[in-house]
């Protein structure tokens, strides 16, 4: 069994109390540890800027060319806070009771709790960082309700929210890479963890321009990688996410949990053709105004607009007329699919739901309308060829975010002691569904708020030792064993593309690893995936040579992680017989076709040990105890 | 916990400052900002000197009676004779080192900043025609003064015999096809100068206010032509006869 | 559709470079214009060819990975529009495409369409932040920002930083880019303590990479989110009071 070493006492006091608790490094010892950082999205670059301000020397990597870029520039609609400057009755307890909620009663509560609870000083931190949210015009920060929640907790950046808080945090790094606290490497992508005697001493690199593989120890590694959306091939994340340095951390010992919690979006734009290379998201926010709905006859032909109300079915609205069209995303996306699956998508390959406007630019007037989404109908817009002025959109869901990821005690730290996991890359907070504007925040408040405290209980004890020296043998043979991979891709010489695989494994997955799971189609995939994997191994082609930029080598690498992620997605869904938020096992629903859970036999997160290639993982429990939120069945009615 | 951004080099030499200007000038921002207020010099020159030769129209005895005054007149007896004169002749000539050299170390500077060029044709969307080749420009206009100078401040090589009138000499010049022809592609080229310079010395001083700001172009291109429409006028009304 | 590629080609920083012509066919017109390039990839790799390196992420307009010069035009003909962000549609069947990198010594190529535009870094590096440690913030609404302020604070802040505007100007000049970031800084309450060192050192280290500013306005053409050049007035007269100020207090 896991201990996740959650502090003992009431939960409103746990975080600051431990927080005294914990063992200090003395501001005059911290420049004596080393710490890597691998990541430079919102949690890993507010993790290595705020432990250079606080003296620790760091060392930050980044596969992308520029720490401004990582994936996590591409969120659009908001970030949560328990300000209650509205005074509409949020607080943090209610705050960390709707995230256990829309978690579906899969998280830990005392990380959820410590997370409501430090939320407000992110938006402190961001606006003295010069973020530019949203104003009123009394000059004060303005709100949304975002994602499902019955108040106004969200703060945003226009359509901009990943990119302003990502800028403020790349900000507060190259403050600190000026003040030489921090080393930045950019355009190096961490290929392996090095662990010495149990305990994590280093990574291995490479250069991704020049192909140069380089070893780099520290007294503690810190990985806030990102998600692995990216294994089902069409995504809504950047092109080049991946999970290759959480998989190579799990190979090494790292425990993956969760990983069949995915999150599938409701709102992307549905894909034009087979070569289409990612889907692009439409903000959850457009749910706040816009209508979803299909025509009641699958044969409907007229244009949308012609449609008289009465042949419209909004059926969001008209299944949960509480929550309506903000029903949290799992309800959304399942519900448009049984649509689209019942032969009702719109759009040239009835694909998708319409998302209408006509109402709220009636209501609201069209100024008003593109104030609020203005970029996002202009992105559609560019995208389609589609005014959605004119015509209703059409969405349909999209994978997004993974909930699962390495896991974490309440330090943060995984299963390989000194080997830290932040930000989408570790499995807390979120449970079985990820509420909307919660990715961030947790980004922000693993890197500012959580890892630079906790990780100094880590260290304090190893005062006066030296990271190990990279000479060590165990550095010779993780560097040989990137360097054989290398060149193994490159002497394959079979006859398919990466991204050939790639679409493959992801048709697999998204088929029966997707928005519903059948035993039957789990244990398919299962079959299928290790038998697409060997060909990959014997047929795979990669060009050109390992000593320039060469974006397939690099794919090659990620493509091959995401087989052995994708077999343990699978497994893990077939072994959790319940349904819960973002995993739906269709043998676990209630009568009305919602996703049933399982509390008496699943009310535990799933961890898995890897035991080799080709041989069956070991899964370790957490149990979950829930003190101070009620276990109920959601409903949204 | 502001980091301050280290002044090393002052702080060493303590009280023996460069001047503002000149420290100013050793960056491309203020060499631009100098170039914009040499620029303006240059301006209120070539207009004056336009209006001023309006007189032309006038008659030799008024246009020469206005030469004289230039010389003599300016704001005597407070300064010597030509003192005025010679003092704004000093101004120019500073505008136009600044002026000139600022601009060669430009170019240099933006050569430098790409110094393998586009292969494939480029195809501009705002850069337009003045914008591109204010170098160009900028030097068939400074040939151009020289030659002027040359022809009616110091006469070397004005066609018109020794001791004749200033309304003579700009006569004389005039009535040679090819001075004319020079005198109207010069202006031409100081109006594609004044289009884009106009324009862009608001930018380059920073004066910009969202409210103003579309005045910036109407008062380059009314200026352009003002000056310049006055300045073809002179050597058509010579070839045409108008003045002799 | 079908089209034919005209493509920079150079296998490394120092290799020599040249154009080599392909041909793709049967491209859908609602494919995007990074979509297209896979696919003349995918022909490439099967026929035993390298394919092309092009730079490219998020594929929705807002990383600023994306970008080479499409017939002569930084991010192609559409405007307010990152290469990735392209489509297909926008093109006519039987076009030709010339596709070349960002050309500027700030920007040294790296490999095909791929550029090196760290001198961004640098540049932010010298002075774009706020200096404040984490946790030492006061409550976020104790500075209230008038909402014009706070709307071209972000109207500056929205740059991707994807060199656009540097790989259009004529003069290889990098204002734009370092310019919406001090006017982003420049104008809100929070950015007024180091208003002007950080103007100075901006401008400085931005000198260093790129040319100087001949107010063009190519580079407000070719920014993918229409930043203004209003922002270049704003950094110039920021840094004439910068140099002045920072004279005095030195
Ligand atoms: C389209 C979209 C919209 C979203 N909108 C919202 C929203 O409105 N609100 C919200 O709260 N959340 C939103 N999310 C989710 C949120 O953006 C992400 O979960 C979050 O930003 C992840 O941040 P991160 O720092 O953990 O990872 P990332 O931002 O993905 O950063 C990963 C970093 O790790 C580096 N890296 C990875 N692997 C390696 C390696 N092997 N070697 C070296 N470096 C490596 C990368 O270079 C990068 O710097 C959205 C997500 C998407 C896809
Ligand atoms: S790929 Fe991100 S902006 Fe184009």
């Amino acid at each position: 069994m896991l201990d996740a070493k959650t502090p003992e006492g009431p939960i409103e006091t746990k975080w600051e109390n431990h927080k005294f608790d914990m063992k200090l490094v003395n501001p005059a010892n911290k420049r004596k540890f080393e710490i890597i950082v691998v990541g430079t999205g919102l949690a890993g670059a507010s993790a290595a800027a705020t432990l250079g301000e606080l003296g620790y020397r760091v060392k930050a990597f980044t596969y992308h060319d520029s720490a401004r870029r990582a994936h996590s520039i591409a969120a659009q609609g908001g970030i949560n806070a328990a300000k209650n400057y509205h005074s509409d009755g949020d607080s943090i307890f209610r705050l960390f009771y709707d995230t256990v909620k829309g978690g579906d009663y899969r998280s830990r509560e005392a990380n959820v709790y410590r997370l409501a609870e430090v939320s407000n000083n992110i938006i402190d931190q961001c606006v003295a960082q010069g973020v530019p949210f949203a104003r009123e015009y009394g000059g004060l920060l303005d709100n949304r309700s975002f994602g499902g929640a019955q108040v106004s907790r969200t703060f945003y950046a226009r359509g901009q929210t990943g990119q302003q808080l990502l800028l403020g945090a790349y900000q507060a790094l190259s403050r600190q890479v000026k003040a030489g606290t921090v080393e930045l490497h950019t355009g190096l992508e961490m290929l392996d963890v090095v662990v010495v005697d149990g305990k994590a001493a280093g990574i291995i690199v490479r250069d991704l321009n020049t192909g140069e593989i380089s070893r780099h120890s520290a007294h503690a590694v810190v990985l806030g990688t990102g998600g692995y959306s990216n294994a089902f091939y069409l995504s809504t994340m950047a092109m080049s996410s991946n999970v290759t340095a959480a998989w190579r951390a799990h190979r090494k010992g790292a425990f993956f949990a969760n990983p069949c919690f995915t999150q599938i979006h409701p709102t992307a734009i549905p894909s034009s053709d087979e070569f289409q290379s990612k889907l692009t998201l439409m903000s959850e926010s457009l749910r706040n105004d816009g209508r979803i709905w299909v025509p009641k006859d699958p044969d409907e032909t007229r244009a949308p607009g012609d449609i008289p109300e009465e042949d419209r079915d909004y059926y969001l609205e008209v299944k949960y007329p509480a929550f309506g069209n903000l029903v949290p995303r799992d309800v959304a996306s399942r519900n448009a699919k049984t649509q689209v699956d019942a032969g009702k998508g719109v759009g040239p390959l009835k694909n998708g739901v319409f998302l209408d406007f006509a109402d709220a630019i009636g209501r609201l007037g069209r100024d008003a309308v593109a104030d609020k989404y203005g970029n996002l109908f202009e992105m559609y817009e560019r995208i389609t060829g589609e005014d959605p002025y004119q015509v209703p959109m059409r969405i349909y869901p999209a994978p997004h975010y993974t909930m699962g990821g390495l896991w974490v005690d309440y330090h943060l730290q995984t299963t390989i002691p000194g080997l830290f996991a932040i930000g989408e890359a570790n499995f807390s907070d979120h449970g079985a569904n990820r509420l909307g504007a919660s990715a961030l925040m947790q980004g922000l408040a693993d890197g500012y708020f959580v890892l630079p405290y906790t990780i100094g209980d880590y260290l304090a004890p190893q005062l006066g030792s030296t990271p190990v020296d990279t000479s060590a043998s165990e550095f010779d043979q993780a560097e040989a064993d990137v360097k054989a991979q290398v060149d193994r891709f490159l002497a394959t010489n079979g006859t398919r593309s990466v991204d050939w695989f790639h679409r493959e494994l992801g048709k697999i997955l998204w088929d029966h690893c997707g928005m519903e799971r059948s035993e039957a189609g789990l244990e398919k995939a299962l079959s299928e995936i290790p038998a697409l994997r060997e060909e990959f191994e014997q047929d795979v082609r990669v060009l050109g040579s390992a000593e320039t930029l060469n974006s397939s080598l690099e794919k090659a690498g990620r493509v091959a992680d995401f087989f052995e992620l994708a077999e343990l997605m699978c497994r893990d869904a077939l072994t959790r017989r319940e349904s819960c938020g973002g995993h739906f096992r269709v043998e676990s629903q209630t009568e009305e076709g919602e996703a049933l859970r399982d509390d008496d036999d699943f009310a535990h997160v799933s961890a898995w040990e890897w035991t080799g290639q080709g041989s069956e993982p070991v899964e370790h429990r957490e149990p979950l105890e829930f003190e101070y939120v009620k276990l109920t069945q959601r409903s949204y009615k | 916990m502001a980091t301050k951004v280290s002044h090393g080099d002052d702080a060493a030499t303590g009280s023996r400052r460069t001047p503002f200007l000149v420290e100013l000038y050793r960056s491309a921002l203020g060499k631009k900002y100098l170039m914009a207020i040499s620029g303006i010099v240059f301006m209120g020159y070539v207009l004056a000197h336009m209006l001023g030769n309006l007189k032309l129209y006038q008659g030799p005895e008024e246009f020469n009676k206005y030469a004289e005054f230039l010389r003599e007149g300016l704001l005597t007896p407070i300064l010597p004779e030509s003192g005025m004169l010679n003092l704004l002749r000093l101004v120019l000539l500073v505008s136009l080192v600044v002026h000139v050299v600022a601009a060669v170390q430009l170019t240099r500077m933006n050569k430098q900043a790409r110094p393998e060029s586009y292969r494939s044709k480029r195809d501009y969307v705002a850069a337009d025609f003045a914008s591109r080749t204010m170098i160009w420009t900028g030097t068939i206009v400074l040939l151009f003064v020289a030659y002027h100078l040359a022809d009616l401040t110091w006469g070397w090589v004005n066609p018109a015999e020794a001791g004749a009138t200033v309304y003579d000499k700009v006569v004389a010049s005039f009535s040679v096809p090819a001075v004319a022809a020079f005198y109207l592609v010069a202006n031409l080229a100081l109006g594609v100068h004044l289009y884009h310079g106009v324009w862009s010395l608001f930018q380059s001083l920073g004066i910009n206010n969202r409210r103003f700001n579309h005045w910036r172009r109407a008062l380059a291109v009314g200026f352009t032509v003002v000056v310049v429409g006055g300045n073809l006028s002179f050597p058509i009304a010579v070839q045409v006869g108008l003045i002799s | 559709m079908n089209l034919t590629l005209r493509v920079w080609r150079q296998a490394g920083p120092d290799a020599p470079g040249r154009f080599e012509t392909y041909e793709a066919t049967d491209i859908s017109p609602d494919s995007s214009f990074l979509e297209m390039l896979d696919l003349v990839n995918e022909d490439l790799i099967g026929q035993g060819e390298e394919p092309i390196e092009f730079m490219h992420d998020c594929r929705e307009g807002i990383c600023g990975t994306c970008g080479m010069m499409i017939n002569g035009r930084a991010h192609g003909p559409q405007s307010m529009t990152a290469t990735c962000q392209l489509h297909m549609r926008t093109f006519q069947d039987g076009d030709e495409l010339v596709l070349e990198p960002w050309r500027a010594s700030g920007f040294p190529i790296v490999k095909d369409l791929v550029v090196d535009r760290s001198a961004f870094d640098r540049i932010i590096e010298a002075g774009g932040y706020i200096s404040i440690d984490t946790g030492s913030a006061p409550d976020a609404n104790l500075i209230p920002v008038a909402k014009q302020d706070a709307d071209l604070a972000m109207d500056a802040a929205a740059c991707i930083g994807c060199g656009a505007c540097v790989a259009a100007c004529p003069n290889g000049a990098g204002q734009l880019f370092t310019s919406a970031k001090l006017a982003q800084l420049n104008t809100l309450p929070q950015g007024q303590p180091e208003r002007y060192e950080r103007t100075e050192a901006m401008v400085e280290v931005m000198e260093e990479h790129f040319g100087s500013c001949t107010n063009m306005g190519e580079c407000e053409a070719a920014c993918p989110k229409g930043i203004s050049i209003d922002f270049i007035a704003m950094m110039n007269r920021d840094y004439r009071k910068a140099k002045f100020r920072n004279r005095r207090s030195a």
